[in-house]
């Protein structure tokens, strides 16, 4: 399939060359967010009838993990709030024209930071205290007010959107898996780009800011770090700027060879199957153990979940790939053939996510009622009675997204390992292992 | 044109494991009663092994706060208040694996209180690690036919 340039569409390149929709868009979303926070520390600690649980972990989630991420890529980014009053702070505008002189301290992120290391962090420390996080009104409010302001910290700091770039916990696996999206954002002829003199696109002019992400158009070449802030298409005084709809995984053809991009990958992967043993699972013990942090259960589950995800799984792959023959570097093959998991993680998130949104869903009518869980019914639907949805085609779904996830992954090994000269033949048995373990954990 | 058979091949074979009618072991159904305590956030037993066609009885006693059981697939619940026991009696015509859970809001994990129950041979399971398999064998198969 060729790629179709959908800003050759007026309406659409109008749509995103101004600020307008996604600032209206933003607003909602700010909105929304700080309500998020008030509910999770002022409303009931009764989380399924809490807007900040019910819409956060059971409507957003979905939207984000089930369409967002597989379709649209970073789509999210595109309209997140997070990023917002610190970038507001920063500039000290809302939507005037940049001001070249620095409000604040403007440095650069130091280079050790710049990586997806911290976000690695940052979303093992979500995940490890996720049982709490996603049931408990309050600590998810608490959670979303520190992302906040980290963000505006991080703004008044460092250049740019150093928190979404380098340090929220969403947006690094946002970032690998909008690789395997079908919409990028990519130059259209370099040789402009290369002639192009003061390069406003990452420097900024009186159309608009520089790269919010820090990253320049015309090297862009994957999904991974644009954020689709849509600055460059504003600032781009030649229109050499296009949003391309194109075919799965496109970004996967030329794998990474970085290892922090390639321990994302495992976190994902082995984080959707952790849970949907711990979550979703029979096993009230393991529960337990996730529930009750600070408990000795609740430190064995720690080091269960970072030994499955830095130790077992890792290990495994390497050892399925170390005897295949290759003169490229063990690291460099680990890293590249690592990708062939994206697609993997991707699918293994949307075949959890599908059990526990589509068995909770009916929580979002009852608390768009009444989203304090203070008595309130704003829409008549706050006595919605809890009912599963669609739980018998829940079971095909799972099989097809796990499968679907199977051959998609397989096909990316193929591709990695003709990058890096090997066999795909460890690398697709490995992940046939793995779908067949999440199979039995799901269904 | 021998890629296109092969691909047409697989799908027909995907489409022989996913739905064709496996044979059906004749067990005579029984009556079958279960003792179940459900307590913040877990059943125990939660993980239940039926035949088609029993007479499923689940008496479940409630240890903490009042909790409920609904079973996935089934369409059937119970509510226990704490030390008090409830009897929920279906039976077990769906062959395949189903959760149960907790169908009353009892605290923060609430929605994570569940447990499973299999009826039969969990044959879906099996199609869909035969569907892998078959994958495997497909990709493999294409692998080796460009080598």
């Amino acid at each position: 399939m060729a790629k179709i340039e959908l800003t050759r569409t007026p309406f659409i390149k109008n749509a995103l060359k101004s600020r307008y929709p996604q600032l209206a868009v933003f607003i909602i979303m700010l909105v929304g967010y700080i309500f998020a926070i008030l509910a999770g520390l002022i409303g009931t600690p009764v989380g399924s009838h809490n807007f900040s649980i019910v819409f956060v972990w059971i409507a957003w989630w979905a939207i984000l993990i089930l369409v967002a991420v597989p379709f649209f890529g970073r789509g999210w980014c595109a309209v997140c709030p997070i990023p917002l009053p610190g970038e507001w702070l920063q500039r000290g505008a809302v939507l005037s024209p940049p001001d070249k002189k620095p409000k604040w301290l403007n440095l650069r992120v130091p280079k050790m930071f710049r990586n997806i290391w911290l976000q690695n962090i940052s979303f093992l420390l979500l995940a490890l205290f996720s049982s709490v996080l996603l049931t408990t009104p309050s600590i998810t409010g608490i959670v979303l007010t520190t992302m906040l302001f980290a963000a505006i910290g991080l703004s008044t700091i460092f250049e740019r959107r150093a928190f979404c770039r380098y340090l929220c916990p969403v947006g690094g696996f946002i970032g690998l898996y909008s690789q395997a999206a079908p919409i990028e954002l990519r130059i259209n002829d370099k040789h402009v780009c290369v002639t192009c003199e003061g390069k406003p696109c990452y420097n900024g002019s009186s159309a608009g800011y520089g790269c919010l992400w820090d990253v320049f158009p015309g090297g862009l070449t994957k999904n991974t770090y644009c954020g689709l802030c849509m600055e460059c298409i504003r600032t781009c005084p030649h229109d050499n700027i296009a949003v391309n709809l194109r075919p799965f995984s496109a970004d996967l053809a030329k794998p990474s060879t970085r290892m922090d991009e390639a321990f994302k990958a495992f976190i994902m992967l082995g984080s959707a199957m952790i849970y949907a043993g711990v979550l979703l699972g029979p096993w009230g013990a393991l529960k337990d153990a996730a529930y009750n942090v600070g408990s000795s259960a609740w430190f064995v589950y720690v080091f269960i979940f970072l030994a499955i995800i830095f130790g077992i799984l890792p290990c495994i792959f390497t050892l399925g790939i170390v005897r295949t023959k290759s003169s490229i570097p063990l690291k460099h093959r680990f890293a590249s053939l690592s990708s062939t998991l994206i697609p993997l993680g991707l699918m293994f998130w949307v075949a959890f996510s599908l059990s526990f949104v589509l068995t909770n869903a009916s929580y979002i009518l009852a608390a768009l009622s009444d989203p304090l869980g203070l008595g309130w019914n704003l829409f008549g639907t706050a006595n919605t009675a809890w009912q599963p949805m669609l739980t018998s085609i829940l079971a095909p779904a799972q099989t097809l997204a796990l499968v679907g996830g199977l051959i998609w992954s397989a096909r990316t090994a193929q591709k990695a390992s003709n990058e890096v000269k090997v066999s795909s033949t460890p690398v697709i048995a490995y992940c046939f292992v793995l779908t067949s373990i999440m199979l039995w954990l799901l269904l | 044109m021998k890629s296109r058979l092969a691909l047409l091949s697989f799908l027909l074979a995907g489409l022989v494991v996913a739905f064709a009618p496996l044979p059906v072991q004749s067990v005579t159904p029984q009556a079958r009663t279960f003792q179940m305590d459900a307590r913040q956030f877990a059943y125990s037993p939660s993980d239940l092994q039926v035949n088609l066609g029993d007479t499923v009885t689940i008496q479940l006693l409630s240890t903490d706060v009042v909790h409920g059981l609904y079973v996935d697939g089934y369409d059937v619940s119970i509510e226990a208040d704490p030390g008090q026991i409830a009897t929920l009696t279906f039976i077990a015509n769906k062959p395949g694996s189903f959760r149960f859970r907790c169908n009353v809001t009892c605290g923060a994990m609430h929605p994570f209180m569940i447990g499973k129950i299999t009826v039969g041979t969990n044959n879906w399971l099996f199609r869909s690690l035969g569907l892998a398999t078959l994958v495997i064998a497909g990709v493999m198969t294409s692998i080796k036919s460009k080598t």
